[in-house]
């Protein structure tokens, strides 16, 4: 039996953020009413061709899960469990947002076999919450982490952002304190990107700009201010008992998010939803990120003839053929040549913080890692950034912080 | 089979760039039938793709146009393009030599330029009946009847009954045809005498081998005749002549005075045809040459390397088989510490460099890496020696150096009265010497400046136009070598000296352009893991410094699941620059910086 990450997007929020480039955006009921039953379609449909998988992993992400009617959600689970064989111990994660969540419906979850809850707080002072556009204050999200607490939540997440404009480390170090305080299991601290298209590329992307160039800015950190802050995370959350198990990941022991370290580690993921991608046997694809395309084309899918994933004919072959029964659900295919897998292996793999195994590699990929890599590894190793021990390659500390200049090398 | 000479017209288009020339081509070639308007791509002339990009015709062309004029004849036009840049003057003579007639194409708003001029005056050098016509009188800008007085008082030539066309909109263009004609004289020259043909441009195809375009001035050519070229002494049995279609060769049985087409002769190596010689049967060769044949020589020097050292080669060929159609094009092996093995080669001027380099990087594909371009410069050795220095690292040590001269150009500058003060300001500012001024009419002066070449290679051209809004031109031709106070700049970095980076320098600007190319090469190298030092010397001596941080931290620290092949990308973005970088030691150098010295006066 193989396993299976199963990812649901829901792309709704009550307003979008200032920073957010994500999938999201405001709709009424009835659109959003629209949308589940199609996902519902496209999570039957995807059941019926993918017996032989069983789902160990399940994440509710969005745009605000948590702002849906709770019924949607336990309809959305309750097809899951209808459709797929799910674990035992499946890690089922929602993500929420403070200002969205009633005891109802965090009841509701729990009944549905949610296990964890992940909460996108990103500050803990109100005027970057609202500089952020959040629709939430500081206090609604003690509110909402009481009631989660209250409802049975063992196992809950935190989501933090640093990064932001005017944000010093010692006013980070506020936040990261308030956090511990409330132990959570697990704390997810993202920097802040600045991303074309949102409101804040207008405002800030020269800065942007001088703080990657390693220039005076203006309103965002500086880069060695943002350095700071991002050493300060690792300090602070480790002193509080929070092991650091990925580049922005960090957990109480048992804690570390499955569905998470699935991404790192290649393991096969569903995305069901608007414009949510896939990784099936190193074939990679997306769902169109088009709402009326999405609910058109997974009304359709139940005429599709329902096979086995590498059955003649199957919709992953012809999805790799790129003629998917002419649906325009998929919209973009990437066939992983053997090459890929391996480099891929190496810049997913070294994201966390144990790294990858040579054992695993050589199962993997038939050969030693210095077949492929030797120089690379040797090079790194030179430069301290690079350990490689024990049967196992990770990053040091220093090569942490130089994530991307380590992985760029492991491309061909 | 004999042609009636006096049914055929040889003649060229001369006009200042963006005047409409090469549009006025694509017109008469539609008109005349010899496309379909549907076959026509725009500039059908301009085909190299450089050339439809930048809007300018790099290369001659030819093509032979069949019209049934007005009084029921039917007559052979061979039209041929002429480059319409001031790097390429002796192309556009070699093309005028091939013709009997031009047609001046006058923009109806912006009336004569500097560069109008040039190119009439290089026609009246060589006989050639100017036709004018006057373009874009669609423009609501359009003055026609000054534009027309203009050419009558500034260039001296009847200009009452020129056609006012527009060549866009194809208005007018029957007009030109009959006037090509009646004004346009038909070619003389004796079939029966010694074959005596000019090559006015050549191509290189690897079937046929060199096909060399040219004007038969004497005598006739056909298949079997052996043919001698007269500078080079290279002789070969004829293979094929025949003439230009629109864009492709159409053989014919036989080429007579009088007529423009191409040879080809088996001629395999590329040196033995060079644009301006003459063509002449080895059993009966004409008494002399066609005047006017000169090996050009370049002005403007610099190093091209592969960026990948495996393709030296590659690049060699590549460099040969340019060479072919473009005599001016000259080049020798060097080597650099820093850059490895590559080619020193010289160019008529800035422009040619650069077109020359995107063909290199479009036609064959190769990646480079190019150094600054500089002059000749004469050094003049205590030993009584004299050097001619391409390449600012052959400079011998300053003791052994008496002293040192560069080159000089006649420049003439054409611009409206408002901003005459800019363009002054801007040639002292490049150390030129102000000769004079005279107003052509109430508006519009003509600047003289001896300028000194190494000034002007770099971006003159750029500035003058954007503090002139456009509205200047510039036409220079080289004066002579003199002395001058020059030093060598050379750049460290990480203490090690980058000889591709080292420059002639006037001394008294060496301390400013070492300052600018410092803060330059800052912007263009990469962090590394440790701090870079970029300093600019002279004689052993820092002259300005900057540092380039280490790099602290480099993390996305943002990536959700379903962002992998966004992740990826971003990885191979930071590759994809890393593929462009030359490691001198330690350090990273993307291959841009080499070229970064040309850039010191972008603000």
């Amino acid at each position: 039996m193989k396993y299976l990450e199963l990812y649901i997007h829901t792309p709704f929020c009550v307003r979008k953020c200032e920073y957010c480039d994500f999938l999201s955006f405001a709709a009424d009921s009835r659109t959003q009413a629209q949308y589940i039953h199609a996902l519902l379609e496209e999570i039957r449909f995807y059941g019926a061709c993918m017996r032989e998988y069983q789902v160990s992993t399940i994440y509710i992400g969005g745009g605000t899960p948590s702002w849906l009617d709770a019924e949607l959600i336990v309809s959305v689970m309750d097809t899951v469990y209808r459709s797929f064989s799910v674990t035992e111990d499946a890690e089922i994660s929602i993500e929420c947002n403070p200002g969205t969540v009633t005891a109802a419906k965090l009841a509701a979850y729990r009944r549905a076999g949610i296990n964890r809850l992940s909460i996108g707080l990103q500050s803990c002072n109100n005027e970057e919450l609202k500089l952020l556009g959040r629709i939430h204050t500081y206090e609604q999200f003690l509110k909402t982490y009481e009631l989660a607490r209250n409802a049975g939540f063992t196992n809950i997440n935190v989501d933090l952002m640093s990064g932001l404009p005017y944000q010093t480390a010692d006013r980070f170090a506020d936040t990261l304190q308030q956090i511990i305080r409330l132990k959570p299991e697990h704390v997810s601290a993202y920097t802040l990107i600045i991303e074309k298209g949102t409101p804040f590329y207008e405002k800030y992307k020269f800065d942007a700009v001088k703080q990657e160039a390693g220039m005076k800015t203006d309103i965002l950190p500086t880069e060695d201010e943002a350095y700071r802050i991002y050493k300060l995370t690792q300090h602070v959350l480790k002193k509080a008992g929070y092991g650091q198990y990925e580049i922005s990941n960090y957990a109480k022991p048992g804690y570390a998010c499955r569905h998470n370290i699935g991404y790192w580690t290649r393991d096969n993921y569903l995305g069901v939803g608007l414009g949510a991608a896939s990784m099936i046997e190193n074939v990679r694809y997306a769902n169109t990120r088009d709402i009326y395309a999405y609910i058109e084309n997974c009304r359709k899918l139940c005429i599709l003839p329902q096979k086995a994933f590498f059955e003649e004919d199957s919709p992953l072959l012809r999805q790799a053929e790129g003629d998917w029964f002419g649906s325009n659900l998929h919209v973009s295919t990437d066939i992983l040549s053997r090459n890929a897998q391996i480099e891929e292996f190496m810049f997913l793999g070294l994201r966390m913080t144990e790294g990858v195994t040579r054992a695993d590699f050589e199962r993997n990929f038939g050969m030693p890692v210095e077949a492929v890599y030797r120089e690379v590894i040797e090079g790194l190793k030179r430069e301290q950034l690079l350990l490689s021990a024990e049967g196992r390659i990770s990053l040091t500390e220093r090569g942490m912080d130089l994530a991307n200049y380590c992985m760029a090398k492991f491309l061909f | 089979m004999s042609i009636d000479q006096s049914k055929i017209r040889n003649f060229c288009i001369i006009a200042h760039i963006d005047h409409g020339k090469s549009t006025l081509a694509d017109r008469i070639i539609e008109r005349t039938g010899t496309l379909t308007s549907r076959e026509m791509q725009a500039q059908v002339l301009d085909n190299m793709d450089l050339e439809r990009e930048r809007g300018i015709t790099i290369k001659s062309q030819a093509v032979r146009i069949i019209y049934k004029a007005k009084d029921g004849e039917e007559y052979i036009f061979n039209l041929i393009d002429t480059p319409g840049h001031v790097d390429f003057n002796y192309e556009v003579s070699r093309s005028l030599a091939a013709c009997d007639g031009a047609i001046l194409v006058v923009d109806a708003a912006q009336g004569v330029e500097a560069q109008t001029l040039a190119n009439v005056y290089l026609a009246l050098d060589h006989d050639l009946d100017v036709m004018p016509v006057i373009n874009k009188i669609d423009l609501p800008s359009a003055r026609p009847d000054e534009v027309i007085e203009e050419i009558e008082d500034v260039i001296g030539i009847e200009a009452s009954d020129a056609p006012r066309i527009s060549a866009k909109t194809g208005l007018n263009i029957d007009e030109v045809l009959e006037q090509i004609v009646t004004k346009i004289p038909a070619p003389t020259g004796d079939a029966n005498a010694p074959l005596k043909a000019l090559i006015f441009d050549a191509i290189y195809d690897s079937y046929k081998g060199v096909i060399v375009f040219c004007r038969i001035m004497e005598g006739s050519v056909k298949v079997g005749t052996k043919i001698r070229m007269m500078a080079t002494g290279a002789e070969d049995l004829v293979t094929e002549v025949g003439y230009f279609g629109a864009g492709q060769f159409i053989p014919c049985d036989e080429l007579s005075a009088g007529m423009v087409g191409y040879i080809a002769a088996s001629i395999k190596n590329v040196r033995d045809t060079q644009v301006g010689d003459t063509v002449t049967e080895v059993d009966n060769p004409c008494a002399e040459p066609l005047p006017g044949y000169k090996k050009v020589n370049p002005m403007v020097y610099c190093g091209m390397y592969p960026a990948d050292s495996a393709k030296y080669p590659d690049l060699r060929d590549a460099l040969e088989k340019l060479q072919i159609n473009d005599a001016a094009l000259q080049y020798e092996p060097e080597t650099s510490l820093a850059l490895g093995f590559g080619f020193r080669c010289g160019f008529l001027g800035l422009l040619h460099l650069e077109i020359i380099q995107e063909r290199l990087e479009r036609e064959f594909n190769l990646d480079l890496v190019t150094t600054a371009p500089g002059v000749i410069y004469k050094v003049y050795k205590t030993n009584g020696e004299m050097i001619e220095l391409t390449n600012p690292s052959n400079l011998p040590d300053p003791s052994e150096i008496d002293y040192m001269e560069e080159p000089f150009v006649s420049a003439e500058i054409m611009v409206t009265s408002e901003y005459v003060g800019a363009i002054m300001k801007l040639c002292q500012e490049r150390r030129g010497v102000y000769i004079s001024m005279d107003y052509i009419e109430e508006t519009r002066a003509v600047l003289k400046y001896d300028l000194p070449l190494n000034e002007i290679i770099y971006d003159f051209f750029d500035a003058l136009k954007s503090r002139s809004r456009g509205y200047a031109s510039f036409d220079y031709e080289l004066k002579g070598y003199v002395r001058s106070e020059l030093v060598k700049l050379d750049i460290l970095i990480n203490k090690e000296m980058v000889d591709a980076l080292s420059f002639i320098v006037f001394k008294e600007s060496a301390y400013e352009r070492g300052r600018k190319m410092c803060e330059r090469l800052k912007e263009e190298i990469p962090r590394h893991l440790f701090e870079i030092p970029i300093q600019a010397s002279v004689g052993g001596k820092v002259i300005a410094r900057e540092t380039v941080k280490a790099l602290r931290k480099d993390v996305l620290a943002k990536c959700y699941g379903g962002d992998i092949s966004r992740k990826k990308k971003l990885l191979e973005k930071q590759k994809e620059g890393k593929k462009r970088m030359r490691q001198i030691g330690t350090v990273e150098i993307p291959q841009e910086a080499f070229m970064s010295v040309l850039k010191l006066d972008e603000d």
